[in-house]
């Protein structure tokens, strides 16, 4: 398949870059507002074109600990899921991260605590960012804001992944899942070979095919001081993505006396309040972090040394905040306005947030 | 008549001194030992009466940690 | 013959698997488990499966099955084994996968991902440990656990008024179309290892010719969990477990 462009929903064009990717395989159980990530891929039927495995698991449990056999082997698995479904496969990415198994997860979040809403939300940052499962353990976060980044992220998340040996988790908001845009895809990647999966994945269950070891993937350990070894071994990766993998977008940051910190759609709607804002004189600017975690926090110290104060806007009761507050170190007044329950802000609601918290934005 | 003679060998540092063994024997060939131990402290199993052995493995059959080696002739004559 | 005329090269008959690892398991004296990875062991490498051979272990005992045979393994989040096999076996088709489970990992916490992997038609091999109690974590309750049984969480015995019946999952597996073979087996005798040592090459080949899912249960003692000796355990068995689970083929098609 040649690059094409494409007018289609964030979830579809998900579905279509794995496949593209050369993505070994999806494993996935149905939930609202991603479905269509299934629903695409078995219509798609990508078994009969590239081979890549496509499977409706009997839970999202079974689905994450698909993938953890997948992942195990060397091959490149990803699932899909929203918000309590992601909530389900705590314990599998905790394995998968604990394994050294790259894998790539997908949660189009809604809201919540509970069963929620079906609509929008960006209330799992929490759980994505400080861990989840149990254990010490984190997560490369990507925060896609646009239906081409949906699909753009499917080979940066796997990549990362496998850089890293890590899981890589989309954290989109059910906006960018069910929104439709112009998409281009990726040309079609072949997907590796057994034989180059051996090379170049030592590590993976293959069977020995040879090797003169076995291959155990565990994450197992019952002697402390190499449990610790483990975890020390685990903190160095994640010093070494925070070190070369943080993502972010700024706008009109140059001049600005304020800074809006958003995440995903919200970001797009904060841009268009900041260019209404613009308009009326008022020097406001856009961090956008791309990479929830890695968390972007230099480009927020910097910009905290010059700027008068930060308003962070979400899709929840304020989490990334918490994040926003710890880079500039409280240097400057930070707040914050959400939206929940699938609420969606519109611009002038930013707009007014930002004049309820800096009195001199009039 | 063909004779069937046979005999094992015990790995005894393996041997956990479960007794299965015993117990499997047809011919009373093999018994823990009554006072010494193996260096996990196990009673471990021993051929008190090598010369019953027919080699029928059933002793190896049942042992859980794989213990035992089974040799087995057959005398024709 | 004197024993060291018999005991030579030529004469030899039995020997320790080669794909079991020489190094102590962290088993208990007499437990079944030792007997199961010894004919898995002794099955891979007659049927020349050392090179294309995955193991999926369960939380439990097991747990360590990968430290013992030589092929490679996976160890899955408890119950999650049939998942993790799935997905191995759909991403490398020519190759045998198994799983290895206790009775909490398949009966209990592991009850939808059994079921579904058999009844998706896995071509997969189950080997399924039921020894009526949680082992590992000090003899509490297992599904399999049989009415007035004692355990560390049911010390007054099991009533099926406060914790139900023993679970016949693996009647429940044959019921499904997609297991063409389940069996329930014992490695109590010499003979029952035999049958034993069959019953999981059938599954093994079953895996390998797509024929659909297999499990294989092996009726166990767990002579700790139980507080008898292992001669005494196998006694047990015999008089109270095979009453609740009787030997022999459930399904074979």
């Amino acid at each position: 398949m040649e690059e094409d462009v494409k007018l289609m929903k964030g979830n579809e064009a998900l579905a279509h870059a794995a496949i593209r990717y050369g993505a070994d395989g999806y494993f996935g159980y149905p939930i609202t507002p991603q479905s269509e990530v299934l629903e695409t891929l078995e219509e798609q039927m990508p078994w009969e074109t590239t081979g890549m495995v496509v499977l409706q698991a009997e839970s999202e449990v079974s689905s994450i600990n698909m993938v953890y056999g997948g992942a195990a082997s060397g091959k490149a698995v990803m699932t899909s899921s929203s918000s309590p479904g992601i909530s389900l496969m705590q314990e599998g990415i905790s394995y998968l991260a604990a394994s050294d198994v790259p894998a790539l997860v997908v949660n189009v979040m809604r809201g919540g605590p509970g069963l929620g809403t079906i609509q929008p939300s960006q209330a799992d940052y929490f759980q994505a960012t400080k861990g989840g499962g149990h254990g010490d353990y984190h997560m490369i976060v990507l925060a896609p804001a646009t239906v081409q980044e949906m699909a753009d992220f499917v080979t940066l998340g796997f990549d990362l992944a496998f850089k890293y040996r890590c899981v890589s988790m989309i954290l989109a908001d059910g906006i960018v899942g069910q929104m439709m845009e112009k998409v281009v895809l990726p040309p079609q990647r072949p997907r590796r070979t057994d034989e180059e999966i051996r090379q170049q994945c030592p590590w993976a269950i293959t069977g020995k095919h040879g090797r003169k070891h076995r291959n155990i993937c565990t994450s197992l350990e019952m002697e402390s001081p190499k449990m610790e070894e483990n975890n020390l071994r685990f903190q160095a990766v994640y010093d070494e993505i925070a070190r070369n993998e943080v993502r972010f977008e700024q706008y009109y940051t140059e001049d600005a006396e304020y800074v809006i910190v958003a995440f995903g759609t919200v970001a797009r709607i904060c841009l268009k309040a900041i260019e209404e804002a613009r308009e009326a004189g008022l020097k406001i600017g856009l961090v956008r972090p791309i990479t929830l975690w890695p968390f972007p926090k230099q480009v927020l110290a910097d910009l905290a040394k010059r700027v008068k104060g930060m308003l962070v806007v979400e899709l929840n009761a304020g989490q990334m905040i918490e994040d926003v507050q710890l880079a500039v170190n409280c240097s400057i007044p930070v707040y914050h306005f959400g939206r929940m329950g699938g609420m969606i802000p519109n611009p002038t609601e930013v707009l007014d947030a930002l004049k309820l918290h800096f009195n001199d934005i009039k | 008549m063909a004779k069937v003679a046979g005999a094992v060998t015990i790995n005894s540092v393996q041997c956990k001194g479960c007794e299965l063994c015993v117990v499997a024997c047809p011919t009373d060939v093999l018994k823990l030992q009554p006072e010494e131990v193996n260096d996990r402290g196990y009673h471990f199993a021993f051929t008190a009466n090598p010369d019953a052995c027919i080699g029928c493995a059933s002793c190896a059959t049942v042992c859980p940690d794989a213990c035992i080696e089974v040799y087995r002739v057959v005398n024709k004559s | 013959m004197k024993p060291e005329e018999i005991i030579k090269d030529e004469n030899k008959i039995y020997a320790r698997p080669r794909l079991l690892d020489l190094r102590h398991t962290h088993y208990c004296p007499g437990c079944s488990h030792g007997v199961v990875h010894r004919i898995i062991a002794e099955l891979l490498d007659e049927m020349g499966l050392e090179d294309k051979s995955m193991g999926v272990a369960p939380v439990g005992c097991a747990v360590f099955a990968y430290n013992y045979i030589d092929v490679d393994w996976v160890e899955a989040a408890h119950g999650r084994a049939p998942a993790v096999a799935t997905a191995l076996h759909r991403l490398h088709p020519d190759h045998l996968v198994f799983t290895y489970q206790g009775d909490g990992d398949m009966a209990a916490i592991g009850t939808a991902e059994s079921i579904h992997a058999a009844n998706r038609g896995e071509n997969i091999a189950m080997i399924f440990i039921n020894n009526g109690i949680y082992g590992m974590t000090g003899g509490q309750m297992a599904p399999t656990t049989l009415l007035g049984m004692k355990t560390a969480t049911t010390p007054y015995g099991r009533r099926a008024d406060l914790n139900g019946y023993p679970l016949r999952i693996t009647e429940l597996m044959a019921q499904l179309d997609g297991t063409c073979y389940v069996t329930r087996q014992a490695v109590h005798t010499p003979a029952a290892v035999r049958k034993a040592k069959a019953a999981i090459k059938k599954a093994f080949e079953n895996a390998l010719a797509g024929k659909g899912t297999s499990i294989v249960e092996v009726v166990s003692t767990c002579n700790s969990g139980w507080k008898m000796s292992p001669a005494k355990s196998n006694e047990w068995m015999v008089q109270h477990m095979f009453e609740r689970y009787p030997l022999g083929d459930l399904k074979n098609v």
